[in-house]
């Protein structure tokens, strides 16, 4: 039985299953969702165990033949960067199913039934390795995003559904036909038979091609990153959705945008991906400065931490398009960190809205001493998120301006200001939020943790330090992965961009 | 040449039309006797009927070839059409139990002229000559201006049947202009000869040629609903019973689209480089106004109807690749088209109650907390008709435009998957109504799905899951039978 496929399907299993509990037993649900996303968790926690770190290249692969006139394959394997983000996937379905646990009081079952067909799809987008599968996937992880904004959002919700629904379709629609595009040149769906005629040299693209094809893989990934100006839909999304919903969205989907710019424009359009790499690098500057500012400005938390989102998302982006070993590490690590640390933030304020039943900043203040605990675990994700060292994101954040300034310096000092403002409305919201007088209304609203909130922010919490402070356990797949991704930029470059500082600086880490 | 016109392998390959026609008369003699007893008798008559058509055309194709002196062809086109007028018409009668009842409207008639619809509909996509494709039309159509305006009590069922008959008979008068001209420049109606005598040397003058069609181009645009041919649609799908109109939009729809195809894969194939651009053009407008125009509506049986012109409007893309794998692309997709309509139209039906009160998309609110099931089904329909993978609505369209791509036709391809992307919104408009709103009126009165109605829902919805995740078979088939020219 391979690993893979058993993490794939259990998620679809659980969703099947899920289908056929009775409405009524409410509980029910609640439990097999808690029970079997638990189970996924500890399943897919073999997978780096036993993932070959000395290799390079992708390991579990399945190639099954699933439709034969075009061929298309089942075709899925995991590299050293699909593969933390599977494990992030698992690590957060659980954490969602418990802070649903109260706050979803309706329709109870068909929420965690399509909490587990997200899953599904979410894993399955980080290890298709043909092409119409990857699509496949990644229009399936849609539909139940949809419906978990749509059905048990709050007010705006069927506005910020359908927005979402529609730019993201509307975004990888082109991909679809760029995806066409390429089998009728190649002949094959498979992607790394693509890589290697590509390589070979017997697949080559002209300029204009290259550019549009890549244009279109592009602007699916963008929108979904979201980069600027692509985000509008982010907010209302965010905003809108359950947390267990921004939990996903924010942690898990924004990063098959970003994995896929890594993943697919990067080796399929080296050139292409090199020759517009600086508008997309201002694009992503901008996005980080911009995402920063109106953060500043929010008085809601959910769409304070949602613009923050768009600035950290920024140097995702701004890591990958800096070509560079550190820039792309970071990037990667960054994805996780934010997945880690946005996660605990829409978390904690979805703890905040179901005590308070607000998301103002100026309905809360005083909040520590009503619930120290809740607000001692508020300002580690705060701090992480903010980029201390010691925590999560620092590394992250560091290895991408590190990267960006071997690239292009002025950059990296662009960037480095996003660092700073977000230190500012973090700390700003912290401040407002948690410190000033207590007032009677919170003190008799805010409780403090109790057991289950506890076992959502232990794990998040532990993994932002364990991040933070031993990147070692999680880097070396990672940078094999984006050693073969530079490599393969190489290829059809009609120039090759310095790396002075890559050898030395791999060994001194 | 003389021909035998009573030989034993002829017979069997005209076996379904024979078994529906007499069928269909039969249920009109036996009207008197059978209406007395039970109101399902000519329900369940007319369904053995169409299930013994559909095993007859099955066992036609061990005796494929051509019939009756060359004027059919039984062949794997003909038999997947067959096959899907067919089972189209089950799905028709499945839902029109309840349908009928409710209205207070049973009678053996509606039966028989569907049988009747369903037999031209089989002569149509297995004629191999112009006067056989007009007779099939003919019987078809008729049956379905009748049917169209079968609630004669209903004002908006008139209309639509007026208007049906009325333009409908325009354009096959067009078409028989065609068919004339052609017979006029090449000397005969059969469709390998017109082909061999439009490439021969001394060819008819290509004006000629072009006219004629041009004439049968209007004929069939109109009859498939598309640019600039298809103002009718929304008003005749509106005012049909709506068994009737996922019926029209499935059934008499993937006929036309099969002479369509046979018609301008054979005769006219050699000439592709003049039709081309104007099916592009037909094809472009189709989609655009289609679902430009849907974006608007709030009536649901309008919506469809506009969808469907969108969708004809895809088809048309399959056409315009101009190869054999658009034309098998378009096979796929008429046959996913179908079931994803049909399905869509019996929930329609289904909740539209007495004088088909119900149905505008405001109706739909909460159908998800009442009937979850029912919801359920609709949105795998309605996430088929956007496009969503593991549907067959998806998987159609993937090869539609994989097919235009071949063909290097880049521009269609990328403004028909934006047309997509348009379309996911007035589909999705139901969707929100029927899981984000509180129950209305409808949703609440809404009565539990009976046998017919369950299986008039689940059987497509199977279908379309079938054909997104194993569409293999099914492509296969296509694949196979799509080189027309014999």
């Amino acid at each position: 039985m391979n690993l893979l496929s058993v993490v794939l399907f259990l998620p679809l299993i659980g969703f099947l299953v899920t289908l056929f509990i009775p409405r009524s037993s409410e509980h029910g649900s609640r439990t097999w969702a808690l029970a079997i996303s638990l189970l996924i968790f500890l399943v897919s926690l073999a997978l780096p165990l036993t993932f070959d770190r000395a290799l390079t290249g992708e390991q579990f692969a399945v190639d099954l033949p699933w439709i034969a006139s075009p061929a298309i394959h089942f075709y899925i394997a995991a590299d050293g960067v699909s593969l933390w983000l599977v494990l992030l996937s698992t690590f957060l379905t659980p954490i969602c199913v418990l802070i649903s646990w109260n706050f979803i009081q309706k329709r109870v079952k068909e929420f965690y039934a399509l909490l587990l067909l997200l899953e599904f799809g979410l894993v399955g987008v980080f290890i298709a390795q043909d092409l119409f599968l990857f699509y496949v996937f990644w229009e399936i992880s849609l539909v139940p995003m949809y419906f978990l904004v749509g059905v048990w959002g709050h007010d705006r919700r069927i506005y910020a559904a359908v927005k979402f629904f529609l730019y993201t379709f509307a975004g990888s629609v082109l991909m679809l036909a760029a995806i066409i595009y390429l089998y009728n040149r190649a002949g094959t769906f498979s992607y790394p038979a693509i890589l290697a005629m590509l390589q070979s040299g017997r697949l080559m693209f002209d300029s204009t091609e290259g550019l549009l094809l890549f244009l279109a893989f592009f602007v699916a990934f963008a929108i979904k990153v979201p980069l600027f100006p692509l985000h509008t839909w982010l907010p209302d999304a965010h905003v809108e959705a359950p947390s267990a919903g921004s939990v996903m969205l924010a942690s898990v989907m924004l990063k098959m945008g970003t994995f896929g710019m890594l993943h697919y424009c990067l080796p399929l359009f080296p050139s292409a991906a090199r020759a517009s790499a600086s508008w997309i690098v201002v694009l992503a500057i901008i996005g980080i400065i911009y995402g920063a500012l109106v953060s500043l400005v929010q008085p809601n938390m959910k769409k304070l931490v949602a613009y923050s989102s768009v600035s950290h998302l920024g140097f995702v982006v701004l890591g990958i398009f800096s070509f560079t070993q550190l820039g792309l590490d970071g990037a990667v690590y960054q994805m996780l960190n934010h997945g880690i640390s946005t996660g605990a933030l829409f978390a904690l304020v979805g703890l905040l809205y179901e005590r308070r039943h607000s998301l103002a900043i100026a309905d809360y203040g005083g909040v520590a001493t009503a619930a120290p605990w809740l607000s001692t675990v508020f300002l580690i994700t705060t701090l992480a998120s903010i980029g201390l060292p010691m925590l999560n994101n620092f590394v992250g954040e560091f290895l991408v301006l590190q990267g960006t300034a071997i690239t292009n310096f002025t950059w990296a000092v662009f960037a480095a200001i996003g660092v700073i403002l977000s230190a500012c409305y973090m700390l700003w919201m912290y401040q407002r939020v948690f410190y000033g007088e207590v007032t009677e209304n919170i003190r008799h609203h805010i409780a403090d943790l109790n057991l289950r909130e506890w076992a959502v922010a232990v794990p998040l919490i532990v993994m932002m330090f364990w991040m933070g402070i031993y990147p070692q356990s999680f880097l070396p797949p990672v940078t094999k992965a984006t050693t073969r991704v530079l490599d393969q930029t190489q290829i059809n470059v009609p120039y090759r961009v310095a790396l002075p500082h890559k050898v030395e600086v791999a060994r001194a880490r | 040449m003389p021909v035998n016109f009573f030989n034993a392998g002829d017979m069997i390959r005209f076996l379904p039309e024979i078994i529906l026609t007499v069928m269909g008369t039969l249920l009109m003699i036996l009207d008197p006797v059978l209406h007395r007893r039970s109101s399902s008798a000519f329900g369940n008559l007319s369904l053995l009927t169409l299930i013994a058509a559909l095993i007859a055309s099955v066992y036609a194709y061990t005796q494929a070839g051509p019939a009756f002196g060359g004027m059919l062809i039984i062949d794997g086109f003909a038999t997947f059409f067959r096959v899907l007028v067919i089972v189209v018409g089950i799905l028709t009668i499945l839902p029109s139990y309840r349908f009928l009842s409710v209205q207070d409207a049973e009678t053996s008639e509606y039966h028989a002229l569907l049988l009747f619809s369903i037999a031209g509909q089989c002569v149509m996509v297995s004629a191999n000559e112009l006067i056989m494709i007009f007779i099939g039309l003919e019987i078809s159509s008729i049956a379905s201006y009748v049917l169209a305006g079968y609630l004669r009590d209903d004002k908006r069922a008139n209309e639509a049947a007026l208007k049906y008959f009325l333009l409908g008979s325009f354009a096959t008068g067009f078409f028989l202009y065609g068919v004339a001209l052609i017979y006029g420049a090449t000397g005969s109606v059969n469709l390998a000869m017109v082909r061999a005598a439009v490439t021969s040397l001394n060819a008819p003058s290509p004006v000629f040629v072009g006219v004629a069609a041009a004439l049968m181009f209007v004929g069939l645009a109109f009859k498939v609903s598309a640019s600039p041919f298809q103002v009718w649609a929304p008003d005749v799908y509106q005012g049909s019973p709506t068994p009737i109109a996922g019926f029209l939009s499935a059934g008499p729809k993937a006929a036309a689209f099969a002479i369509f195809l046979r018609i301008f894969m054979t005769a006219f194939e050699p000439l592709g480089s003049s039709w081309v651009p104007l099916v592009w053009i037909s094809a472009l407008l189709s989609m655009t106004i289609g679902n430009f125009a849907a974006l608007l509506q709030s009536n649901v049986k309008r919506l469809l109807a506009y969808s469907s012109i969108a969708h004809a409007g895809y088809v048309l893309v399959a056409l315009t690749a101009r190869s054999d794998v658009g034309t098998a692309a378009a096979m796929f997709y008429l046959a996913a088209y179908a079931f994803m309509n049909i399905g869509a139209f019996a929930v329609v039906s289904h909740l539209s109650g007495k004088g088909e009160r119900y149905q505008s998309v405001d109706d739909f609110a909460g159908l998800a907390q009442k009937q979850p099931v029912t919801a359920a089904l609709l949105t795998i329909f309605l996430l088929s008709l956007i496009g969503v993978p593991l549907t067959g609505g998806f998987f159609g369209k993937f090869y539609i435009f994989k097919a235009a791509l071949e063909s290097h036709l880049v521009w269609l391809t990328v403004l028909g998957l934006l047309n997509s992307a348009v379309a996911a919104y007035y589909y999705l408009r139901i969707l929100v109504m029927m899981y984000m709103h509180e129950p209305s009126e409808a949703a609440t009165k809404a009565e539990p799905l009976s046998p017919g109605l369950s299986a008039a829902l689940i059987l497509p919805a199977i279908g379309t899951l079938f054909l997104g995740i194993f569409p293999t078979w099914v492509l296969d088939f296509a694949g196979k039978s799509s080189n027309l020219v014999k």
